[in-house]
């Protein structure tokens, strides 16, 4: 690991000021990802700016019909929430199978989420329940948040607050982990709520996408039955060592129905 | 640069200088002497470097020094009240011979410590071993590893630790 300068503040403006004006500064939330990105030398900050100490980014409440989780909040903590269980049992389970439990007693929804791994699993519970995304500057919706590979709508200096998720009459996330790192090889996030039936998929793309077809099956019938039939292409779908981009299409479709069947349940 | 950090181990206070980029596993090895916690594959697979900040267990290999800035670290070398008198934990992994080579052995301990705790004492052999996902072993094989942690559960209760 190349030396850095390190600062610790103890406010989002704090935070802020330091990121602002370095060209190479990088702000860490858990380092579940950016330590191990240090070790390899992958990457070079002049300054790491540790969001660790930032007390008000930390938290879990009930606003109405949303469950707010503060941008620091570590993944232990959303999966053993009492309020969480409760209001949307999805996203706990899918906060409780995120690593192992030593990154999840780091690891944080805030640097999950900025950090947009295309394997990662909060991104499909985002934009499965059409969640908003709070930053220091403004929100943004899920569907505009997840840009691409590794890349997001945030700007330089811009940091995640909170996340905002709407309640679900039916919600559930199933995954196809990679048997050695947990990360999805693919993930599916399947909602029904007020606003409508989404299917989410990460894992299989470079970026968190909905499945139109199955989304507007759903709709008319609730049951993994009404998807069956439905095909994502391999097209441009992840493909490595892992899992061929068709052994991923397949079990997008695989795991759409085991996640309504699960959210039937 | 260096940067002055101090911390509790083990219930004592412990300072030093270190790098930003100094890991917690290191400042703990190589800074105190404390060479209990081990580093097996130093990429957060492996779960030998597992110690517990302020009560959670933490891989020591992805966690900065200077994160711990006054944190409590309990490490290994912090369970037994003396030579005679081991954790309930480690008692366990001796008594159902949950260990081989023994280079897991530290890391497997803290998690399961932490493990037990919370899940208020009361586990089941499929929980223990989806809780073990952070920690490889690659000689004893798991089996006795669990029989271990499942033994050391009512064991931590009753001893009130």
């Amino acid at each position: 690991m190349y030396d850095f300068h390190y600062h610790r503040p103890k406010t989002l403006a704090d935070a802020v000021n330091l990121l602002k004006g370095k060209d190479e500064a990088r702000p860490m939330s858990g380092g579940m990802t950016l330590i191990p990105t240090l070790k390899q030398r992958l990457a070079r900050p002049s300054d790491v700016v540790d969001l660790g100490g930032i007390k008000e980014l930390a938290g879990i409440k009930v606003e109405g019909n949303n469950v707010v989780i503060g941008g620091m909040t570590r993944h232990a903590d959303v999966a053993s929430s009492a309020d969480v269980k409760s209001a949307i049992p999805a996203l706990a389970y899918l906060a409780e199978h995120i690593g192992d439990p030593q990154v999840r007693n780091r690891g944080t929804i805030g640097g999950s989420i900025a950090n947009n791994d295309p394997a990662a699993d909060y991104p499909g519970a985002v934009v499965g329940l059409n969640a908003t995304v709070t930053t220091n500057t403004g929100k943004h919706t899920a569907d505009s948040f997840f840009k691409g590979l590794f890349e997001t709508a945030l700007s330089d200096g811009e940091l995640v607050t909170s996340v905002s998720f709407p309640k679900a009459e039916k919600a559930a996330y199933m995954k196809f982990p990679n048997p050695a790192s947990r990360y999805a090889m693919v993930g599916v996030f399947v909602a029904k709520t007020a606003g409508g039936v989404r299917v989410a998929v990460t894992g299989a793309g470079p970026c968190v996408f909905r499945v139109k077809a199955m989304e507007d099956a759903l709709a008319k019938n609730f049951s993994s039955d009404a998807i069956k039939d439905i095909k994502v292409p391999a097209d441009g779908l992840n493909s490595d060592i892992h899992a061929s981009a068709e052994y991923r299409a397949h079990l997008v479709n695989v795991m759409a129905r085991r996640a309504v069947d699960a959210a039937n349940k | 640069m260096t940067i002055p950090v101090a911390m509790t181990v083990n219930g004592k206070p412990a300072s030093g200088k270190v790098e930003a980029r100094t890991l917690l596993v290191q400042f703990l090895r190589e800074h105190l002497g404390m060479t209990g916690t081990h580093v097996g594959c130093d990429t957060s697979q492996c779960g030998a470097c597992v110690v517990h900040v302020d009560g959670r267990s933490v891989k020591s290999c992805t966690m900065l020094a200077v994160q711990a800035e006054g944190a409590k670290v309990m490490t290994i070398e912090g369970l037994a009240e003396s030579a005679e008198k081991l954790h309930p934990m480690q008692e366990a992994f001796r008594e159902n011979h949950a260990l081989q080579c023994g280079f897991c052995t530290p890391g497997m301990v803290m998690s399961a410590i932490d493990m037990v705790k919370r899940h208020n004492y009361q586990l089941d052999e499929a929980t223990v071993r989806r809780e073990l996902e952070g920690n490889l072993c690659r000689c004893t094989g798991y089996h006795n590893i669990v029989k271990a942690i499942l033994a050391a559960a009512p064991a931590m209760k009753s001893a009130g630790v």
